[in-house]
């Protein structure tokens, strides 16, 4: 019986890799020292709030709405990128064209610009005297200083997510598959409807999970171009900063624990998705 | 539907890949494209489908010009060699896939749509496996699953491109023997390609043998071994063995030694001598044989395989022997081919 109950417990696989016990004593550590230790002095500073002094921070007026824009704006964000992010993989994958290359390496510019210059680029492009700017403010148009900016700037950083998840994917898909479709009788939207972007799913959901969780944690290109309006265009790392520089520490944890659970959830319910459909569809099997 | 391929030629960026190939397919016909890799089979079958444009020439469904159709007009079924499943579907819902996207006008009632799905699986005898993904089934029955997907349509022709080419060799001798029954059940008109001889001679009822873009040889199996037509297909299909001789005054000479065997009307000249290695008399005395010293002898199965140093010129020859006949390294055997060819170069 207890022999039984010792093999429940033994997770570790019969492997003929030496080094096990070394490797994941090494990525424990590691793991620890850098994300988990962080993140256990805020939830201990902040269950040291008490849970009624908690609450009122978390729910005071501002707070929630810039928990709001900052969670809204990451959410539509990584949505427009889903959508461009996979047709500007599909344009790199499929075609060949002058200049092919120029592009293919631009993409990951958002890696590595520092955010803060994209944020001011953005600003001078879309504030109302600005180039674009310029021409939407007689329709009635704003952009920059409005929530509307903190998505542009959100599209900005987040597109490479995309496509560095979806482009792999999309180079391994056979030719014969759209094929087939084709003497089945679909035609070339069908065979993107129906074949295609459904084989590009968990890639693309990757993407989106990647993409938003940035435009969450977002601070540097943001500040700039949303006119940090209270209550309208001001985001929640923005509102952590402001509490930190009132010495205000309690509302500041409070604010950044909301944060974490929330994006926790999310990316968690995300990566369910994925792995059920991985397993379905046995991707990566 | 009976097929025609008329004159096709067709190039790969100034590459000739198939040169004036000309082809008539029965209704109800099952046809093997064979030849060794880089013959243009698999060109000549995507070009029947439509997965590729001729350089020049026709091919006719019926009496229809099919070449200014499209591939999704042509109405063909098509089976790749690594099944091309779609993996984010069912197996029902890859079967029923050319039904679903028909439209509206054309398009059976979903309730109909399943049932002929599950037909089809029953035909296949995939019958309960519906539910599963591609992933979850193993290769023979993905295999099974793509054929089923491409007569749900009701194709014009079936297509099929090296479709036990991914398979284990217990699988493909499976799938052959129910492919065959497949198709004497349904009667769709049938045309796979292979490279495997034994494959396409015990399935066909006609076999296309080519090489180099070239239609070397079209005839039933038994045409095709028995009397091969081309020095090309009389080396590709099955063991063969060839020997440099002359004739003179209707009889075949090798060296300076009459072989015995009369090649009346023949012009004389030297030849090429072709023959089987079962093809053979064995012969007690020689006035008039080929005579060779044993090198390697061997037991494959039900024979024995005995190769032999022949004349002056040391040519290797191997025959079939009963395996009764017990021959020692060195000995001498003197034979006669009983059943032969001459090719000229």
């Amino acid at each position: 019986m207890t022999a039984r109950t010792a093999s429940l417990w033994q997770f570790r696989q019969p492997s003929v890799i030496p080094g096990f016990g070394l490797a994941l004593g090494v990525t424990l550590s590691w793991l620890i020292l850098i994300i988990l230790i962080p993140l256990s002095g805020l939830a201990w500073r902040s269950s040291a709030l008490g849970w009624p002094t908690f609450w009122a921070l978390a729910t005071d007026q501002r707070t929630v709405n810039a928990l709001r824009i900052s969670f809204g704006t990451a959410f539509a964000a990584a949505l427009v990128n889903v959508v461009f992010g996979v047709i500007l993989a599909w344009v790199l994958v499929r075609y060949r064209f002058p200049g092919k290359r120029v592009i293919d390496a631009m993409v990951d510019l958002p890696f590595a610009l520092p955010t803060a210059v994209a944020g001011i680029a953005l600003t001078t492009l879309y504030a109302p005297n600005g180039w674009i700017g310029s021409l939407l403010a007689p329709l009635g148009i704003k952009i920059a200083f409005t929530p509307i900016g903190i998505v542009f700037a959100l599209i900005f950083v987040g597109l490479p997510f995309v496509v560095r998840t979806v482009q792999p994917i999309m180079e391994e898909i056979d030719k014969e598959v759209e094929e087939a479709a084709a003497t089945l009788g679909a035609n070339r939207f069908q065979t993107i409807r129906r074949v295609l972007l459904p084989g590009l799913a968990p890639a693309v959901l990757t993407g989106f999970a990647l993409a938003f969780a940035r435009g969450v944690g977002e601070y540097g290109s943001v500040i700039f171009i949303a006119g940090n309006l209270p209550y309208i265009s001001e985001i929640a790392p923005l509102l952590i900063v402001i509490r930190l520089e009132e010495f205000n520490y309690p509302a500041a944890t409070a604010i950044a624990a909301v944060m974490l659970v929330i994006s926790f959830a999310m990316l968690l319910i995300i990566n369910t998705i994925q792995a059920w459909s991985r397993r379905r569809y046995g991707y990566g099997a | 539907m009976e097929v025609r391929v008329q004159n096709i030629r067709k190039e790969f960026s100034r590459f000739p890949a198939l040169n004036d190939v000309s082809l008539d397919i029965r209704s109800g016909e099952l046809i093997a494209l064979l030849g060794p890799s880089g013959s243009g089979k698999t060109t000549l079958l995507r070009l029947i489908a439509g997965l590729e444009s001729p350089t020049e020439g026709t091919v006719y469904f019926g009496n229809e010009d099919a070449s200014r159709k499209t591939v999704q007009q042509r109405n063909i079924g098509f089976v790749f060699q690594h099944y091309a499943l779609f993996r984010h579907m069912t197996v029902l819902d890859n079967v029923s896939f050319g039904l679903t996207i028909r439209p509206a006008g054309r398009r059976p009632s979903k309730a109909d749509i399943r049932k002929r799905a599950l037909e089809l699986l029953d035909l296949v005898q995939l019958s309960g496996l519906e539910k599963r993904y591609p992933a979850q089934l193993s290769g023979g029955q993905r295999q099974r699953v793509a054929l089923a997907r491409a007569m749900a349509v009701e194709p014009n022709v079936l297509l099929l491109d090296e479709p036990f080419g991914a398979l284990d060799a217990q699988v493909r001798k499976e799938l052959r023997r129910w492919l065959r029954e497949i198709h004497d059940r349904t009667g769709h008109t049938t045309v796979f390609v292979t490279h495997d001889q034994d494959e396409a001679l015990e399935l066909a009822d006609r076999v296309v043998v080519m090489s180099k873009g070239k239609i070397e040889q079209i005839g039933t199996p038994d045409e095709i071994y028995d009397t091969p037509n081309s020095p090309f297909v009389f080396g590709f299909i099955g063991q063969s063995n060839i020997l440099p001789v002359r004739v003179e005054n209707g009889q075949l000479w090798l060296d300076d030694r009459s072989i015995g065997v009369s090649a009346t009307g023949e012009a004389d000249g030297p030849a090429q001598l072709y023959f089987r290695p079962h093809d053979i008399e064995l012969l007690d005395g020689c006035g008039g044989c080929i005579a060779g010293i044993v090198t390697v002898t061997r037991r494959v199965a039900g024979t024995r395989h005995v190769e032999l140093d022949i004349g002056a010129t040391h040519s290797k020859v191997e025959i079939e022997l009963p395996p009764e006949k017990v021959t020692s390294d060195h000995s001498r055997i003197a034979f006669r081919p009983t059943r032969w060819k001459l090719f000229r170069n």
